[in-house]
């Protein structure tokens, strides 16, 4: 009797009761923080999406994959797949991942100071929709060039976009990629 | 390693504790049918439960019954999770369509939420629709967390003179627990949680269209409220693959705090509650003590081998600036990423905010530690409580060996039978850890689960029995875990780690509560000082921990030497 009493309040009444007050008073955040543009959702701003244009800032590696369309039994690498979020799981010695940071750095020189440590690894959800100060600074160039730019504007995008840690203690600094990518887009 | 860091790790810690005293005091007062702040709001809806289920919260149990009580609501929600699980096809809000999972995945994780593991050998999103989230899983997370403090309060009554071996009401414990902690304390977090952008939606996904013109699917659901009590009773099995490093389980730094706080908070609890049903106050202060130094310890060793990065990828080029961020969101960073880890596999909650696979050598070395020694440092809610009384015993024990004289805790005599069930109950644990990891390394089967070669293989397949063992359900998640040998093993090793330690220690219980309580005499080894606390501890490392020494030192620590040799595999 108990069982069916504690199935009906904790598994029926609230989960249903909550999900609608929270539509109620906020929806945005109870249905996934969607971003819109003219409209039309474009993201979450929670979740990551990959950006390939060099034009764009670019998101961390994600090792997130989806099923593979010719033989289901295996997967194919899909970067920000957020029906299947997952991590590497690449231990710090496996040669996977020093390949896939080589790979990653090609024929490029190493930055001073070096390529900032998020830009070279991937996210424990595979979604990571941040990126650290240092590594969006390091992109400054590339998309400066792709969008014919003064790379000071973009700079000065980026203080703008960035959320400090909390109290200035708890945390890292973060720019959001989504949102820093779509204030760029608005750049005249 | 940077003050910044440390200050993160230690000042959290101080908060949870400060709460955690107060909140003890609480569920006590509950457990006795006292009234509190809550019992106008709440009273009537627990006379309603009791009426309902027919219960008589003063009818006492002695061990046997209330034990038996324990297993049968925990063999009911199993079974009827199994139906759920396979059935989730015929039942509502499966916006997805996903068909029922198999038999054999079924029992895994049917027994995984019953025994408070959550272990996953499932994924969340890809194969279980919202109403099964909800009906079986959401549920079991409350009745598995309810279930362990019921047997800690069980096992603290014991120890005080008036008990005359009746231990409690184990239906009426459930259901206040229930009522009186667990439900107000995660609808708050649910709110917290909706504000800072957790999701809770019936729909099943959403598409949208990114920038550059892609369709992204991204996978929604009721996730608020499951994340809240996934948290709170240290359950930890996800709403989403990725668990808690998910942005829609943990949306940002103050969710994470806010996670991290509560996932500590009940198991901290439990030694004052302890120290109050027993009567003895100062005696649950020394647990809370060796708890929190302990766990304080280990946080800080975990951070400082994360916050140094990998050396490999530093040959690279790689800046080291923050630290080893493979597997890690920069939301959180290293600092909070190490004290999530070391938390949530000290408290057998097994929620991740980072890949503990891509843990740096001795990081990870901490966190399969945390879980071999027993989950006792502060442990799952409940069982860390019953599990450091064990060691307490333990400890009085070596004391009284040291001066023979008959120990006794808590003006209890802790004679050959109390000391035989203890040693029982602590040796089922590596048992099943290391002879699970050393019979599946030996099958092929075992050998490819496993994603990372080398050392790091084998600490994958320790880490999966630690954890099914130690009821946590972390996992170096590269591991293939949804296999025969897997399914089926670690599941029985989850009821041992549960069940085989829980009814010695429930006898246990039983035998010390018809004793007679003594007055401390001029031998009487004080439990309420510095000095049990720094044997207490020392029991724990020693007893708990060295059995484990050559797998870690063949794992994680082969890893480390190989790592600094610039080695890779």
């Amino acid at each position: 009797m108990l069982v069916v009493l504690f199935t009906v309040l904790c598994g029926l009444a609230l989960p249903l009761g909550i999900t609608g007050l929270a539509g109620l008073v906020v929806p945005v955040q109870a249905g996934g923080s969607l971003v819109l543009r003219d409209g039309q959702p474009v993201g979450s701003s929670l979740i990551g999406q990959s950006f390939a244009r060099p034009d764009y800032f670019q998101t961390r590696p994600s090792a997130t994959s989806a099923p593979d369309p010719k033989d289901s039994s295996k997967t194919v690498p899909l970067p920000y797949n957020a029906a299947n979020s997952s991590a590497s799981n690449l231990a710090p010695t496996a040669k996977a991942l020093i390949d896939r940071v080589k790979a990653q750095i090609g024929t490029g020189t190493a930055p001073e100071g070096g390529y900032a440590q998020d830009q070279m690894t991937s996210s424990g959800s595979g979604l990571d929709p941040d990126i650290s100060p240092e590594n969006a600074a390091q992109q400054v160039a590339r998309v400066a060039a792709a969008r014919k730019i003064d790379p000071a504007r973009l700079r000065a995008l980026i203080d703008e976009h960035r959320q400090p840690a909390l109290l200035g203690l708890f945390g890292g600094a973060r720019v959001n990629v989504l949102e820093l990518n779509l204030a760029l887009d608005r750049m005249k | 390693m940077t003050a910044l860091g440390v200050a993160q790790i230690v000042l959290l810690l101080a908060v949870v504790v400060g709460c955690a005293i107060p909140l003890g005091a609480f569920i006590a007062a509950v457990l006795s049918g006292r009234r509190t702040f809550l019992s106008p709001v709440l009273g009537p809806v627990e006379r309603g439960l009791f009426r309902l289920s027919g219960i008589d919260p003063a009818h006492g149990m002695g061990w046997r019954t209330y034990t038996v009580a324990l297993l049968v609501i925990t063999a009911v929600h199993t079974l009827l999770l199994y139906a759920i699980l396979r059935l989730q096809f015929y039942l509502p809000f499966n916006p997805q369509g996903f068909t029922g999972m198999s038999p054999r995945l079924a029992f895994n994780t049917a027994i995984s939420f019953a025994t408070n593991t959550n272990w996953q050998a499932y994924s969340g999103e890809t194969t279980l629709s919202n109403g099964a989230q909800m009906l079986g899983l959401t549920v079991h997370n409350f009745v598995s967390a309810a279930v362990g403090i019921s047997a800690a309060a069980a096992v603290s009554r014991a120890f005080s003179p008036a008990s005359k071996g009746v231990l409690g009401n184990a239906w009426a414990d459930i259901t206040r627990i229930v009522l009186y902690v667990l439900l107000p304390i995660s609808l708050l977090m649910t709110a917290a949680l909706l504000a800072l952008g957790a999701p809770q939606t019936l729909l099943g996904s959403v598409t949208v269209t990114t920038l550059e013109g892609v369709k992204q699917v991204i996978s929604i659901g009721p996730v608020a409220f499951q994340e809240a009590i996934k948290i709170l009773g240290t359950n930890g099995g996800g709403f989403f693959n990725a668990n808690s490093a998910h942005p829609f389980e943990n949306p940002g730094i103050l969710s994470d705090l806010i996670e991290n706080w509560a996932l500590l908070l009940i198991p901290f609890s439990m030694p004052v509650m302890f120290g109050l049903l027993a009567g003895r106050a100062r005696d649950g202060m020394a647990l809370l003590a060796t708890m929190a130094l302990l766990l304080t310890g280990f946080a800080l060793l975990l951070y400082a081998a994360e916050a140094g990065g990998n050396p490999l990828l530093h040959a690279l080029g790689v800046s080291n600036l923050g630290g080893n961020m493979e597997g890690k969101e920069v939301r959180f960073g290293t600092a909070l990423s190490s004290l999530f880890a070391a938390s949530t596999t000290a408290t057998s909650t097994g929620a991740v905010i980072a890949a503990h696979d891509s843990l740096m050598p001795l990081g990870g070395l901490v966190t399969l530690f945390l879980i071999q020694l027993g989950e006792v440092i502060p442990g799952g809610v409940g069982s860390g409580l019953y599990g450091i009384v064990v060691f307490a015993l333990l400890a009085v024990f070596v004391a009284g060996l040291m001066v023979g004289r008959t120990p006794e805790y808590l003006g209890k005599k802790i004679q050959a039978k109390e000391v035989k069930l203890a040693m029982l109950a602590v040796l089922i644990l590596p048992l099943s850890i290391l002879g699970g990891t050393a019979l599946s390394l030996n099958t092929a089967s075992g050998l490819g689960s496993l994603a990372n070669a080398g050392p790091h293989g084998l600490s994958e397949m320790l880490y999966a029995w630690t954890s099914a063992t130690g009821n946590n359900g972390s996992a170096f998640a590269g591991l293939s875990a949804d296999t025969p040998l897997l399914d089926y093993g670690l599941a029985i090793a989850m009821i041992l780690g549960r069940f085989a330690f829980l009814v010695p220690v429930m006898a246990i219980a039983g035998s010390l509560s018809l004793k007679q309580s003594l007055r401390p005499g001029a031998g009487t080894f004080p439990t309420d000082g510095a000095l049990f606390v720094g044997l207490l501890a020392g029991v724990i490392l020693i007893l708990g921990g060295l059995q484990y020494l050559p797998a870690l030192s063949l794992g994680p620590l082969a890893e480390h030497f190989a790592m600094l040799a610039h080695a890779t595999y």
